[in-house]
């Protein structure tokens, strides 16, 4: 395909191409329901699920009303990720459902008069040209240059179409542009990664420490639960954030730093605990390595010289140091979660963990449990055929230390400018909207112009899919089955999801979509169902028990088989090299890193212009959410944070409307209103993430404030890990409409 | 007996789970609602201090909107409840304006709307949607008269406030400080 093509397709264009958009029932009021009806109790049913408006996957249950229609959902009460009680974005899930903006049919990018469309098709005639595609890549570089992006469980049936197809080139964004740094940052000190969800033991925290982690704006369901009940309890919290966050508003010790200094508080908390001999001694001598050299690294890193790079004075380091020992080891240094900041972040969060080893909390009681898993068998099949290459071969070497492949990678491996012999052709997009979760999405423009074939997976016409081949409609997870949620916990459990209703449209489970693919391909053999329920079955049936049993439970709790935490006289190994805790790591020092960590001063924004943070907001998940009927209801557009001095210097008035500018001169698509607000310093400004919609067919949310992706154009990658640190961004107030403001 | 709802303003994470499972619940059309959330700060940077705080119909001991009902559709309930009938509602929207809190609203279908207390839950036994479904447990419901309630202890053991007491509704939710 040449370049010309692959024009992001103005959506107003599909309108004129005919899809279903007349249909007045398509378009119908959505969620208005007689409530002067009373409802009938007993045509109410309820089906279990697993939500998916984030990656908490909390257990609940979907309540459908006497027409059939969803109603409500609420929180499963023997599930360990909602205690019964949903977050608001999995309580508003119905509106995924009930969005008349959704994908309802296959599209394909076809070529009329001139002009690029999308024409509806078929799944027969998108699956036929979908395989020949992809045999073509095939015969042409090999299955292996068919990358797959993926997130949520829509996905997971992908992966399998992949290895069958035979390509590893499997990834997701959520490693490098998020969670990544912690992973290696943890597992290089405790040999052990954090995943999700992260095994803290808020519930006996004495004492919480949050480093730009915003608990109660992220809405991570147990863990809000439990830092609530923290609160009751009386626990000190110590939040570290530029801004008054809600968390930080709860908290005995608010540090306002400046932003990209956290590095150098981490050190001087560590010269406190140990030159003050606070650490948990008898810990640390059973398990640690590296003490000594700990010691002379920090030695110079007094409160006082943390004091001069941070603004947080000495009194309060130490002062905070020593409350945390106090409580140690029930203190919980919180390892965050997105954590791709300054490019030099899983050093940050190796600081992190190495404070907790001093705190001796991994393994403790009120810091780390050691979670377990349920074991579920796989469903039996042929096996998957080898594969000559895969994204680390690239790589050569680069990275070493990532767990996980790195999505911008894959980014790289696409461009023209890939001159390395793995190449990649194809891709298919599963549920990430790779437009607003990638930055530079410049250059992901670029490697996308470069590829035979883009397949688009999503329930809603995210901006990645204008960019597509072919789009398929999922239908949302309220609607299929999906395989069993198995997470590590507290204890081992599984979830199951049926759908509670009719796929709506043409839309299709992604588990249907796989299998009529892979006959497509030849491959059905590794598909070797009818209904995707099958299969869980199977699975139940193994462990014990069974669908039927699950569609009344929900949930399968089990018995742990190992200590939660580390016991009194018990030896504990440790997964690192060593099978000791490692202040001194070996594995970075062998790949050519600082063994302890560093503070290296990051650019500082040039005059006139401000740090550009972002974050969430409890009522929205990223751009998934936005145009949401129920919860963009509660939260429509975002808007900036501006310190009311900095509102001042720029006559910038509280509701105004202003677009931002830069460093780099990219000025963004919408304006964004200002909120003035003493809950942020000066030197930076702040927004929710997964705003300013630019795609047409997202009717509520198109236009309503601002992406912050679009700002970061400068992307400061980790060398450790290859992650995308996105918070070096600087950007200025541009207060009359600019002139080529792009409208797509 | 004497209905009470105690939201705890140092738990809340105004996340609005409150307002979604009460629209959810009670069938309440998009664009309206029942309860809301308010946020409010205090001083300056870096000395700031934020409430944040679920706010409903109070269902208030002395309330001006069953007073100025001219059909008797707004009335009381067994246990303080300020209760609308559907059906006696000619939708003049009298209450809408009496209300100092802003807590009713003119539904579409003609008739005025506004917090219920779950009294349909309460029949069933179960709590009302927005306190069954707040994630952080901010919000306690129960009996004043009962002394051994949650909400009677609360009261007694915290320090706590109403909206706009100067008015004189006696409100019935109240808000731990
Ligand atoms: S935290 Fe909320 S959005 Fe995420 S899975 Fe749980 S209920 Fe759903
Ligand atoms: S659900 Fe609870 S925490 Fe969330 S806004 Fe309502 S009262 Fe506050
Ligand atoms: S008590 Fe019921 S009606 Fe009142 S705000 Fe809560 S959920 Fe809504």
């Amino acid at each position: 395909m040449n370049k010309s093509r692959r024009e992001f397709i103005k959506l107003s264009a599909i309108g004129a191409g005919g899809l279903v958009l007349a249909n007045p029932l398509l378009n119908a009021m959505i969620g208005q329901v007689n409530a002067a009806e009373p409802m009938d109790a007993s045509k109410i049913k309820r089906f279990p699920t697993y939500c998916e408006v984030c990656f908490w996957k909390c257990a609940g249950w979907v309540y459908t009303d006497e027409k059939g229609e969803i109603w409500k959902i609420e929180g499963n009460e023997d599930d360990p990720h909602s205690n019964g009680r949903f977050c608001p974005r999995g309580t508003g899930g119905l509106g995924m459902y009930n969005d008349p903006d959704r994908l309802k049919t296959p599209l394909m990018r076809v070529e009329e008069n001139g002009m690029q469309t999308f024409k509806e098709v078929s799944w027969d005639k998108a699956f036929r040209f979908i395989a020949e595609k992809m045999n073509k890549i095939k015969e042409e570089s090999g299955p292996e240059s068919l990358a797959l992006f993926k997130h949520g469980s829509g996905g997971a049936h992908f992966g399998k179409l992949f290895k069958a197809f035979g390509s590893k080139n499997i990834t997701a964004p959520s490693y490098a542009q998020c969670r990544g740094p912690r992973e290696v940052g943890f597992n290089t000190t405790f040999g052990s990664n954090i995943n999700s969800p992260e095994p803290v033991d808020l519930e006996n925290t004495k004492c919480l420490v949050l480093i730009g982690n915003h608990i109660g704006e992220n809405m991570h369901n147990s863990h809000v639960q439990e830092m609530s009940k923290a609160i009751d309890r009386g626990a000190t919290i110590i939040t570290v954030d530029p801004r008054l966050s809600t968390a930080a508003s709860k908290s005995k010790y608010w540090l306002p730093i400046k932003p990209a200094t956290d590095i150098a508080l981490l050190l001087a908390w560590m010269n406190v605990i140990v030159s003050e001999e606070l650490y948990d001694k008898k810990y640390i001598e059973q398990y640690a390595y590296g003490l000594e050299d700990l010691q002379a690294h920090i030695v110079d890193k007094t409160p006082e010289w943390a004091e001069k790079i941070t603004t947080i004075s000495a009194d309060v380091i130490r002062q905070t140091a020593r409350e945390m020992a106090f409580h140690a080891p029930a203190t919980l240094i919180h390892p965050g979660r997105h954590v791709t900041w300054y490019g030099d972040d899983t050093q940050r969060l190796r600081a992190m963990a190495m404070l907790n080893a001093l705190l001796g909390s991994w393994g403790r009681k009120g810091g780390f449990y050691f979670p377990e898993k349920a074991k579920v068998p796989s469903y039996p099949h042929p096996g998957y055929p080898p594969v000559n290459w895969t994204w680390k071969d690239h790589l050569d070497g680069t990275y070493a230390l990532a767990g996980s492949s790195i999505a911008n990678v894959f980014v790289d491996m696409s461009h023209p400018d890939n001159e390395s012999d793995y190449k990649i052709k194809g891709w298919f997009v599963v549920g990430t909207n790779l437009i607003s979760t990638i930055p530079d999405t410049q250059r992901t423009l670029e490697a996308i112009q470069n590829l035979d074939l883009l397949v688009v997976v999503d329930t809603m016409p995210m901006e990645i899919t204008g960019y597509a081949d072919v789009i398929l409609p999922e239908c949302t997870y309220l609607e299929r089955y999906d395989d069993m949620r198995v997470s590590p916990n507290r204890f081992p459990n599984v979830a199951v999801r049926v759908p509670a209703v009719k796929p709506k449209y043409l839309s299709k489970p992604s588990d249907w979509i796989v299998r009529k693919l892979a006959k497509k391909l030849k491959l059905s053999k590794h598909f070797n169902y009818e209904s995707y329920g099958e299969v869980i079955d199977w699975q139940l049936k193994q462990m014990g028990s069974s669908l039927a049993e699950m569609r009344e439970k929900g949930v399968l709790k089990m018995e742990r088989k190992t200590p939660m935490f580390i016991e009194e006289d018990d030896y504990h190994e440790f997964g690192t090299s060593t099978g000791m805790i490692e202040l001194y790591s070996l594995d970075l020092e062998m790949e050519g890193f600082d063994p302890i960590p560093n503070y290296t001063p990051h650019p500082e924004p040039p005059q006139g212009f401000y740090r550009l943070n972002y974050g969430r907001a409890p009522m929205h998940t990223f751009g998934r959410t936005a145009n949401n009927p129920n919860l963009n209801e509660l939260m429509s557009e975002n808007c900036l944070w501006v310190n009311p001095f900095v509102a001042a210097d720029n006559n910038l008035e509280n509701g105004q409307e202003v677009w931002l500018k830069n460093q780099d001169g990219v000025v963004s698509d919408f304006p964004i209103k200002v909120r003035v607000t003493e809950r942020i310093g000066k030197d930076n400004v702040y927004m929710v993430h997964g705003f300013g919609r630019a795609n047409k067919k997202l009717k509520r949310s198109f236009g309503k404030g601002i992406s912050d992706t679009q700002l970061v154009t400068n992307v400061m990658v980790d060398p450790v890990m290859g992650g995308t640190g996105m918070r070096g961004n600087f950007v200025s107030f541009v207060t009359d409409k600019p002139e080529s403001e792009v409208i797509s | 007996m004497r209905y009470a709802m105690v939201i705890d303003t140092k738990k809340c994470v105004g996340c609005s789970d409150c307002v979604v499972a009460c629209q959810n619940e009670n069938r309440v059309p998009i664009g309206y609602c029942r309860d809301w959330v308010i946020e409010h700060a205090k001083g300056t940077f870096p000395n700031v201090s934020i409430e944040l705080r679920s706010e409903r119909c109070n269902h208030c001991e002395n309330s001006p909107c069953v007073r100025c009902c001219p059909t008797g559709a707004s009335h009381y309930e067994d246990g303080g409840l300020v209760k609308v009938t559907r059906q006696e509602c000619i939708g003049c929207g009298a209450c809408v304006q009496s209300c100092p809190y802003d807590a009713r609203y003119s539904h579409p279908d003609g008739f005025v709307d506004k917090c219920t207390f779950c009294h349909h839950r309460l029949q069933e036994g179960k709590l009302p949607s927005c306190v069954s479904v707040c994630p952080t447990e901010c919000m306690y419901f129960g009996d004043l008269d009962d002394k051994e309630s949650k909400v009677y202890q609360l009261l007694q053991n915290r320090n706590w406030k109403v909206l706009a007491p100067e008015v004189g509704t006696k409100p019935h939710v109240y808000y731990l400080i």
